[in-house]
């Protein structure tokens, strides 16, 4: 398979998934509203209770949401991929003289692409409940990079998650019950010293503390340490892990 | 039948496969030539869809070597994908694409080229009766419709040899008989074809030979008609509305009988001679010997008569699909 190939095989099954969110409505409130609102009842019920010494709660807040959602924008290819495998259409793309990859990096691409969007919102609503960046444009940019691959990196859990489950419903429960306490056990919206002492190891330890960190000293100027590093190595090993994993379910999946 | 000379189309040899303590395939061979449309016929779970796995580079066999079109199916996979197409049992296309920008995909990952793959795209609606619904999201087709996108999606690479696994199951009976002049013309340009199927007179009226596959074996092989013959061919029913007529009903129709008659439920069972001209003459005779008949009807053998004839039990209609 050449990489002409594959680049063209995936740049097609990106443009299929793309084409549905418009189409399934009820997809784009799962990446826009659901997030906005966790914004609002974050920093209007919760935020007065949550103490965040020497910065806003809400500048405090803004990253780690962020961070939350570009880790969730991945579910439309857990459910999408599950889909695939439910209506025999992953039977079909085996059939075909296509890249054995492109059915996988087509969807995680696309998520890129709603993940963008996604971002955006979220910043724009930001913006409105009062967050604003504290540091230079060269740092935002590299944020939102940051941001943008950590949200790459969660879209090949997701499609491991899709291949493996039994029906998108599964998938959805999986990814959900999974993720969701990862990402309350971090520093995204208490401040780790907030919590119980046994519990504080494991939320600084969390990959997912490092990524929020990261994004918090990118956009705020809260001191980076080694942080982004983290991140960054973090993201890449999910990635390569996820990645291998997903081809493999890929390769033996079998159409239910 | 094509000439012995050329190479078959589909070859396979000593196909097994298991999952776990399930046989899905114990052995299986399959014949198809050039040009020649091949029945696999047997009931749910039989291992008709493994078969066909196997063949499209889906699933690899524990045992048995296969060729298709000229390729072997286990050395070259993907040359192999480039010669197939394939529709499978559930119609395997995506809800949220319009039935052209499905096709046009489809055309896109054979690599055709973005001009050639929208062409054909715009041909095969054309084909298949879809113009009007090209443009329409998929999720607001009908079954028979679904099918048809399905069949064509499979036809965009205009490959030799095509898979139909269970072309029409779940659809209603007009949309099936649509179906089956679909895949009749199509069969008719010359592609070779294995068809899987639940039904006999879906396999009689499509396929030029059949295999019967139960329990993971092909325990018979044949033209339509052999099967057919193999299993009673077949017969008149007659329903009495006095079935104490019924020693002087057989002895009317006794001439145009293949086999002795039987008797149940106040119907007289007789098998046929010759179908051609069976009712006209039964109705005449019976008439004329003043049996007075409630109806009467010329009953093809089905799935369940030839496997009750070549395994002695009925064909196990399992629920749920086959692994």
């Amino acid at each position: 398979m050449s990489v002409a190939h594959t680049v063209s095989d995936t740049l097609v099954l990106a443009k299929r998934s793309l084409l549905r969110i418009p189409r399934q409505p009820d997809l784009l409130v799962g990446f826009t509203v659901q997030p906005v609102m966790f914004v609002l009842l974050f920093v209007y019920v919760f935020g007065g209770a949550i103490s965040t010494p020497g910065l806003d709660y809400v500048d405090f807040l803004i990253p780690g949401i962020i961070v939350q959602s570009m880790t969730f924008g991945g579910f439309v290819t857990a459910l999408g991929l599950a889909e695939d495998l439910k209506k025999g259409l992953i039977d079909r793309f085996r059939s075909l003289p296509m890249s054995r990859a492109a059915v996988l990096t087509g969807r995680t691409l696309a998520d890129g692409g709603t993940n963008v969007v996604q971002l955006a919102v979220m910043l724009g609503v930001g913006y409105a409940v009062g967050f604003r960046f504290g540091t230079d444009a060269g740092r935002v940019v590299g944020g939102i990079a940051l941001l943008l691959f950590v949200g790459y990196a969660f879209s090949w859990v997701f499609a491991f998650i899709g291949l493996s489950a039994s029906s998108p419903e599964a998938s959805n429960a999986y990814g959900f019950t999974i993720l969701f306490p990862v990402t309350f056990v971090s520093s995204a919206f208490v401040p780790v010293d907030s919590m119980p002492g046994w519990l504080q190891p494991v939320a600084r330890n969390n990959p997912f503390t490092n990524m929020v960190n990261a994004a918090r000293a990118l956009f705020v100027g809260t001191p980076a340490g080694n942080q982004i590093w983290l991140a960054a190595v973090w993201s890449v090993g999910i990635v390569a892990v996820f990645g291998a994993l997903a081809v493999w379910r890929y390769r033996h999946a079998v159409g239910r | 039948m094509g000439t012995v000379t050329r190479e078959p189309a589909i070859e396979a040899s000593g196909l097994r496969k298991r999952y776990g303590s399930v046989v899905a395939l114990d052995g299986v061979d399959l014949l198809a030539e050039t040009g020649m449309v091949l029945g696999l016929l047997g009931p749910n779970g039989a291992g008709k869809t493994t078969a066909v796995r196997i063949l499209t580079t889906l699933l690899e066999p524990d045992e048995g070597t296969a060729r298709v079109a000229g390729i072997d199916v286990l050395r070259e996979p993907a040359l192999l994908r480039e010669r197939i197409g394939l529709a499978g049992q559930y119609a395997a296309v995506d809800e949220n694409l319009t039935g052209y920008e499905n096709l046009e995909m489809v055309g896109r990952l054979y690599h055709l080229g973005r001009a050639e793959a929208r062409g054909r795209a715009q041909a095969l609606l054309d084909e298949f009766d879809l113009t009007d619904a090209g443009g329409r999201l998929v999720r607001t087709y009908s079954g028979g419709m679904r099918r048809r996108l399905d069949l064509a999606a499979a036809l965009v690479a205009r490959p030799p040899v095509l898979f139909l696994d269970e072309p029409t199951t779940g659809l209603d009976p007009r949309s099936r008989l649509a179906l089956w002049d679909t895949i009749e013309t199509l069969v008719s340009g010359g592609s070779t074809v294995l068809l899987t199927t639940q039904y006999l007179d879906e396999a009689d009226r499509l396929a030029d030979r059949i295999a019967v596959i139960d329990h993971g074996r092909v325990i018979a092989e044949g033209t339509p008609r052999q099967l057919k013959d193999e299993s009673g061919g077949e017969r008149l029913e007659v329903r009495l509305t006095d079935s104490s007529q019924c020693s002087r009903a057989v002895e009317a129709v006794q001439s145009l009988a293949a086999g002795s008659a039987s008797f149940e439920d106040s119907t007289v069972r007789i098998p046929l001679r010759e179908r051609r001209g069976a009712v006209a003459e039964a109705v005449r005779r019976l008439d004329s010997a003043g049996v007075a008949i409630d109806d009467l009807a010329v009953v093809s053998p089905t799935l369940d008569d030839v496997f009750l004839r070549l395994t002695g039990h009925e064909a196990e209609h399992e629920d749920g699909a086959e692994p």
